[in-house]
């Protein structure tokens, strides 16, 4: 609308019903101020940026199915007897928190399928979590500026996990309880105060009759009250910074090129969120999870074959099952190593990938911002690292389900335990050294396409009888693009001695970070860059090599 | 952390300078930065007959979602609760649910999907740059909050007047305290209850099925019984309490093949009566290979030789199964002769 139209309309009467309503609301809120920056932001388009979507969306989607579950679930241990309209457990003893959710699961009308929407939304959410913060890790978007987002992601991540763990050991059905009993039985291991911590959680001997009311609170209220805080920060930090982007022709460091909020993304984004709600509900129609009913209420003294975590506790379960128990005893104390080391690594592999932002930037010494992305290949020892680090968690996730990785392929248990034990140690070094040749090798095909174009396919007979395949130059864009990425040169210390003979004092940490950045930047880490006179002296004269 | 050591040739060249379309590719770098791609009209931007298309189909299935809806509303009062279907290839499923689940999921995706072909088809899709500035304020402004604050700092007067600031934050320090305090009633000190269970001495063995007291002849060889105390109900407040402890499995074994010397001393008649909680982590072992007389625990996979102690021969627990003492008593019936002589159960620090 032009400025003379507006003008003409608003001579003959008043404004138009919404324009005074965001004028009211500007008055008061200022938000076209708001709007300014943020109405025709652009966003990049690349498959990879819808992942963290899926998080977000599933996220709501988990609030708003939890909201109606609250209104039929009781978080009581309360014992009571079944009269519900499922026959098999008719006249058993359970507790009412189990009882209410075989009522919202027989009873309510929609019950089941919001028990199923929630359940299935959660298991997307937390792998959609991983699989965003794979993205992030391996294009390296966690740079500076955007490190405490990282972090913030990072910790939406490990609260996901404790709030799936919470939820799914609400209905104190026979399989949560399980569940709940190995976490009493990792706390009683922590030395000194463990034993006090469970006493404290459980409210007594395990298990009580208080932690379902206490797990409620937690799953309901405390950890979705802090996740929220650090979505809205989250994705605060997302408008801020501006999203990062790939390198290609007129995409660099100092802008950001796509298409804007109003109105592509918000109909991109916006019908996303229905799409991944739609596929989400579609999946509670057909796929039953955790059916509760089929092996009834939680009882101490008893269990089934091929209990499961959910997934994502998988790799806290591989942990704790390839352990050997080892256990100490000195001084009357028990130090249960067994296992403690197991809930320490499961500590320590998570916090690894959340420093290695900070780890990384401390080898380069790079306080640049950094908007656009790296193709893995082209920071070989970051990617290598990271294979190595999903190489420890899949191992362990095949740990976890050790049981039925033995069943399933008719192997021995044991074989399989000692396959997990090992390849925890040997797996991560041997993905770190063939992530990087792959690397290498990417980074070498690539410099090979820009001195000597792309391979047609075409094969050509010279006049003497040679044949030879015929290579096309690459366009300027791709050229640019395979180009366009930085490479560091590794850290040096500098000759022993200064100018005067004196010797030069180098502190510890140097050396590492010598080493280090040797070990990333060196020659064997990456492959030098086509430079443009390399690129002249083969495309000028003689054709084909 | 500082880099400040790290000399700048060691950083890649300056990025970023070719700012859009600046850099012109020429004869000196045939790597420059090209700019933007012309952009690329869509079928539906030159031809309308193609953009109507688009739009009945954006229109349709916005139609679908609203019949989806309907067709929700309908599921919901029609279908009973209770009907089962057979849907291939999943099998039997709850009528209402599977109906439900496929109008809402219908309803929603095609809001979205309509939605995200309006935004591909019709919508522009040209291109935009737009401008990214440094983070890091200027340094006239970074100077100019320096000295707000240090004024802020100096006019609170807390750097000169250390009494104020001291007991303040001796004030601070010790309110979260009561905080602390509050959380002492959660529960109470481990003291030793978990070195004890309900068994004692004389107390019979309760078969768990048929909740009736276990004669020997009442456990045959290869069998796994489960037993609890006599006197725990379970509608008993403490049941799940108590059973967590108590929990016990019992087996008959031929005494020559017991080899544990105080195995077979706690034994009657080759039945022995070992802990069902596991060692590990607290799961209840349940699976019994009649052959080696090796239990294992279905959760983590421990393995116990029950002919030899309870010792574990696979698996990560860290200590043998705890045994109950166990004879006949004057009517023949099995009894406890006291309690485990060892915590049962994971392992804690205090255990010892």
């Amino acid at each position: 609308m032009s400025t003379t139209a507006s003008n003409t309309s608003r001579s003959r009467g008043k404004a138009p019903g919404g324009e005074r309503v965001a004028d009211w609301a500007d008055g008061r809120l200022g938000i076209y101020t708001l709007a300014k920056s943020n109405m025709r932001k652009i966003f990049p388009d690349h498959w990879s940026f819808m992942l963290g979507e899926v998080c977000l969306y599933s996220f709501l989607i988990i609030i708003l199915t939890g909201v109606y579950l609250t209104l039929f679930f009781h978080p009581s241990m309360n014992e009571v007897q079944y009269h519900g309209s499922y026959v098999p457990l008719q006249g058993q003893l359970m507790s009412e928190a189990f009882n209410s959710t075989l009522h919202i699961s027989f009873d309510v009308r929609g019950g089941l399928l919001i028990r199923q929407i929630h359940h299935w939304a959660a298991v997307v959410f937390i792998a959609g979590m991983f699989v965003h913060m794979m993205r992030v890790f391996f294009t390296g978007a966690f740079r500076k500026p955007r490190e405490v987002n990282w972090l913030f992601g990072f910790l939406l991540f490990v609260l996901g996990m404790f709030t799936g763990f919470t939820g799914y050991s609400l209905p104190d059905d026979l399989l949560s309880g399980t569940g709940v009993r190995f976490m009493e039985g990792a706390i009683l291991s922590v030395p000194i105060v463990g034993t006090y911590i469970s006493f404290f959680l459980f409210g007594g001997e395990f298990p009580g009759g208080d932690f379902v009311a206490r797990f409620y609170s937690i799953h309901i209220l405390l950890l979705p009250g802090i996740m929220l805080g650090l979505v809205v920060g989250h994705l605060i930090l997302v408008f801020y910074h501006k999203h990062t982007q790939f390198a290609g022709p007129g995409k660099t460091n100092n802008n950001v090129v796509g298409m804007p909020l109003l109105p592509v993304y918000m109909a991109k984004a916006g019908g996303f969120f229905f799409l991944v709600f739609g596929v989400i509900a579609f999946v509670a129609a057909i796929a039953q999870i955790n059916p509760i009913w089929a092996i009834g209420p939680y009882r101490p003294d008893q269990v089934s074959t091929g209990a499961q975590p959910d997934w994502y506790m998988g790799m806290a379960e591989g942990l704790i099952r390839a352990m050997p128990g080892w256990e100490i005893n000195l001084w009357g104390h028990t130090l249960v190593l067994g296992v403690f080391i197991p809930l320490v690594l499961f500590g320590v592999i998570l916090v690894a990938i959340a420093a290695y932002p900070f780890i990384e930037a401390w080898v380069t010494g790079d306080k640049r911002e950094h908007h656009i992305l790296d193709r893995p290949r082209n920071a070989p020892t970051r990617t290598a690292f990271g294979v190595a680090w999903l190489t420890v968690y899949f191992v362990m996730l095949i740990g976890g389900g050790n049981d039925l990785f033995a069943t399933h392929f008719h192997l021995s248990i044991n074989a399989v335990t000692w396959f997990v034990r090992i390849s925890y140690f040997v797996g991560p070094v041997i993905a770190f050294i063939v992530t990087k040749r792959i690397c290498l090798g990417l980074q070498r095909r690539d410099k090979d396409k820009v001195l000597h174009g792309r391979e047609t396919g075409t094969i050509k007979r010279l006049p003497h009888g040679e044949f030879i395949e015929v290579h096309e130059p690459l366009s300027q864009e791709q050229l640019h693009t395979l180009t366009a990425h930085d490479q560091y040169k590794p850290l040096q210390l500098g000759p022993a001695v200064d100018e005067n003979g004196v010797e030069r004092k180098v502190r510890a940490t140097q050396k590492v970070r010598a080493k280090l950045s040797e070990a990333y930047f060196g020659e064997e880490s990456q492959i030098a860059k086509p430079s443009v006179e390399e690129y002249k002296e083969i495309t000028s004269g003689h054709g084909h090599h | 952390m500082s880099s400040q050591d790290i000399p700048e040739e060691n950083l890649p060249a300056q990025q970023g300078h070719a700012h859009g379309a600046v850099d012109v590719a020429d004869e000196k770098n045939p790597f420059a930065d090209p700019g933007l791609p012309p952009h690329e009209h869509r079928i539906q931007d030159i031809d309308e007959e193609a953009a109507k298309r688009s739009e009945r189909t954006v229109a349709l299935l916005f139609t679908v979602s609203m019949l989806a809806t309907i067709g929700f509303i309908v599921s919901y009062v029609a279908v009973p609760h209770d009907r089962s279907i057979y849907v291939f290839p999943i099998g039997h499923v709850s009528a209402l649910n599977f109906a439900l689940g496929v109008t809402l999921g219908l309803a929603l995706f095609c809001i979205g999907a309509g939605a995200v072909h309006w935004a591909r088809t019709l919508m522009s899709d040209v291109e935009v740059a737009d401008e990214r500035h440094p983070i890091e304020a200027s340094p006239e402004l970074r100077a100019k909050v320096h000295e707000d604050f240090r004024q802020g700092a100096k006019e609170s007067a807390l750097g000169r007047r250390k009494l104020i600031r001291n007991t303040m934050l001796g004030a601070l320090t010790l309110v979260p305290l009561s905080g602390v305090m509050l959380l002492r009633d959660l529960g109470p000190l481990p003291g030793t209850s978990l070195r004890h269970t309900m068994w004692s001495k004389g107390k019979l063995l309760v078969n768990m099925n048929t909740n009736e007291p276990l004669r020997p002849e009442d456990v045959a060889v290869g069998s796994l019984t489960f037993a609890k105390p006599e006197g725990l109900e379970e509608h008993d407040e403490d049941f799940q309490k108590e059973i967590a402890k108590a929990a016990l499995m019992i087996v008959r074994l031929q005494p020559e093949n017991i080899k544990d010397k105080r195995e077979l001393e706690w034994s009657h008649e080759g039945i022995v009566a070992y802990s069902k909680i596991c060692t590990h982590v607290g799961c209840p072992i349940s699976l019994y290979e009649q052959q080696t007389h090796h239990v294992l625990c279905p959760c983590h996979q421990s393995t116990f030789d029950l002919s030899d102690g309870a010792r574990v021969i696979f698996g990560p627990a860290g200590h043998a199964l705890p045994q109950l003492r166990i004879g006949v008593n004057d009517e023949g019936y099995l009894e406890a002769l006291g309690d485990f002589e060892e915590p049962v159960g994971p392992a804690f620090w205090e255990r010892g």
